[in-house]
């Protein structure tokens, strides 16, 4: 079997535990395996849409005990699933939750573990997995020694796709408690928007910006093409008051949106490694020797501070909003 | 209390890129090595709570002869020891949670800090496998750490915000960006640290779980155009293209 550990919010599978799912059915496809998709939680109600991503089986561990996450308890579910129903394959999304749960799942079956991978295959009837190193500078292809195979997929890299499966229901038993470590509290940002990486337009701004209250232009696209906002490490580390969170580069968040706008950011390698997976790159930049029009798919050499107010009048004005 | 601080050499974020002859690993020709940036913050955590609460700070890296770089540096920021696991540090995540689990277990380390991903290799892996393969509390990417009478409370980024995890000790604890401000050494730390020998042992033997059997570098993008006119003609310009052509919208 191929075991998908999917998440779930508000009662609905997560974009991209969807997007791992559907990676999956087409895994288990090429090798003539079944699909599990596996749930944890107080509640697993919403699991059976698991079955519109091609889910043959959906396992669901549900009580109190898993109501907060605990990085423990989710891997030994997760770890014991796999054990029961003989999976060969384990995926996540890399989700912050993805992330955290996997590789201690894979140390607990002793078992090799790919993060962030961009595609999957399966050659001999072993996984083989191609994953971004060094930030996106080049691309690493992982094979496994061990039997049992656990890999993260990238969000917005794998198409959600709908393919009907049997959908099967199964409940496994909760674990009964004394965790390590356990979640206490969640501090949601105010926003509400979704996360850079799994943003599908970003609109990031660097050093040209010359101030953090500047970022305003940005945010006035962002929210006229449906995108949210990011910084260049230049500034995030020039003291306006940009948050960590919002970096995009080697030692911020490595994104892959379709489209990512880059406002008075020059182009440092650092930078480039975080963003160049973006399917379509725009520069907005004075200078024209900025490396970054290297990357453009479609560059435009000017003012920012003009570009970016008519880029947002004229996405009004032709009605333009992705998603 | 007694802390590990376990750091990986990595190379410098402005490295160019370039494969070696075997097809499969980084070309080591004119890269400059650093302590990964997310260990720095750990390290920093550690000679923090040292300072504070009057902690044993051990630096441990696994590597070879030009991996005591980074405990050097180590000792001079303020680490009282240094480890050096001779074998192989770049390699997969969990053969080198193996390693080091085999040194700490029957340490007595409260707390082991790392940074939550090593720079480059992007695993993001060996601070979850390292506190499985121990039976420890883990706690990861955190940009704030607590430390209590044989509990831990940390505040971890997640999507869209953050999320506070409590738990005991011993734990993993691996650093984000964001946790503190790295200090940088001191002539008085440089001398005292040449002072200090670094313990050097042989890693034990392990399997790792998986291997790297290609690396590439990524395909060339398309060349792109230049959007021409004025501001207003090039917002236009620019939306028709993604509109039609890149059909992005």
């Amino acid at each position: 079997m191929i075991l998908v550990f999917c998440e779930l919010k508000d009662g609905q599978i997560r974009k991209p535990s969807a997007e791992a799912l559907s990676e999956g059915r087409r895994l288990a496809d090429a090798a003539g395996k079944q699909l599990g998709a596996l749930f944890a939680g107080a509640s697993c109600a919403g699991a059976a849409e698991a079955a519109k991503y091609g889910a043959d089986v959906i396992l669901t561990a549900e009580g109190p005990t898993l109501a907060s996450y605990s990085s423990d308890a989710y891997a030994q579910v997760v770890a014991d699933a796999v054990k029961a129903k003989g999976a060969t394959v384990l995926l996540a999304a890399a989700t912050a939750v993805g992330k955290d749960v996997a590789p201690r799942a894979a140390a607990r079956l002793a078992a090799g573990y790919a993060s962030d991978v961009t595609a999957l295959s399966m050659v001999d009837g072993k996984l083989q997995a191609l994953r971004p190193v060094y930030a996106g500078k080049a691309f690493a292809t992982t094979t496994f020694a061990s039997q049992v195979q656990v890999a993260t997929t990238r969000p917005n890299v794998f198409p959600a796709a709908e393919k009907a499966g049997a959908g099967a229901t199964e409940a496994l038993a909760a674990p009964t408690g004394d965790f390590k470590s356990i979640v206490k509290e969640i501090l949601a940002k105010a926003s509400g928007k979704v996360d850079l990486s799994e943003a599908n337009v970003i609109v990031s701004g660097g050093r040209g910006m010359k101030d953090g209250a500047n970022f305003q232009i940005l945010e006035a696209l962002a929210d006229a093409i449906g995108g949210v906002v990011g910084a260049s490490r230049a500034a995030v580390d020039a003291g306006w008051g940009l948050p960590h969170s919002m970096q995009v580069g080697q030692t911020g968040k490595v994104v892959s949106p379709t489209l990512y706008i880059a406002c008075g950011i020059s182009g440092a390698i650092q930078h480039i490694a975080g963003m160049s997976g973006s399917k379509f790159i725009v520069a907005i930049n004075k200078d024209p020797e900025a490396p970054i029009f290297k990357l453009a798919s479609y560059g435009i050499v000017g003012d920012l501070f003009e570009v970016v107010p008519e880029l947002t009048k004229a996405a009004k004005a032709m009605g333009i909003g992705s998603n | 209390m007694k802390i590990l601080v376990a750091l990986k050499q990595v190379p410098d974020t402005e490295t160019k890129i370039r494969v070696a002859a075997d097809g499969r690993s980084l070309d080591p020709a004119d890269v400059k090595w650093i302590t990964s940036p997310y260990d720095e913050y750990a390290l920093e955590e550690g000679i923090r709570l040292k300072e504070s609460k009057g902690a044993e700070v051990v630096a441990l890296s696994v590597g070879s002869d030009t991996t005591k770089d980074v405990l050097k540096n180590a000792l001079a920021l303020g680490a009282d020891s240094a480890v050096l696991l001779k074998g192989d540090g770049q390699g997969d995540a969990y053969a080198v949670a193996q390693i080091i689990a085999a040194y700490a277990k029957d340490k007595g380390f409260d707390l082991i800090l790392c940074g939550n991903k090593g720079l480059g290799g992007d695993n993001a892996a060996m601070g979850p496998m390292l506190a499985e393969l121990l039976g420890w509390a883990q706690a990861n990417v955190i940009v704030k750490l607590e430390l209590g009478e044989g509990t831990f409370q940390a505040e971890r980024e997640i999507e869209g915000g953050s999320e506070i995890v409590a738990g005991a000790l011993p734990a993993v604890i691996t650093a984000q960006k964001g946790l503190n401000e790295p200090r940088y050494a001191s002539l008085k730390g440089i001398m005292a640290a040449k002072k200090k020998t670094i313990e050097e042992l042989d890693a034990v033997p392990v399997t790792a779980g998986a291997t790297i059997s290609a690396l590439a570098l990524p395909p060339e993008r398309p060349a792109g155009r230049k959007l021409e006119g004025d501001a207003a003609a090039q917002a236009t310009a620019l939306l028709q293209a993604l509109k039609d052509e890149a059909k992005v919208f």
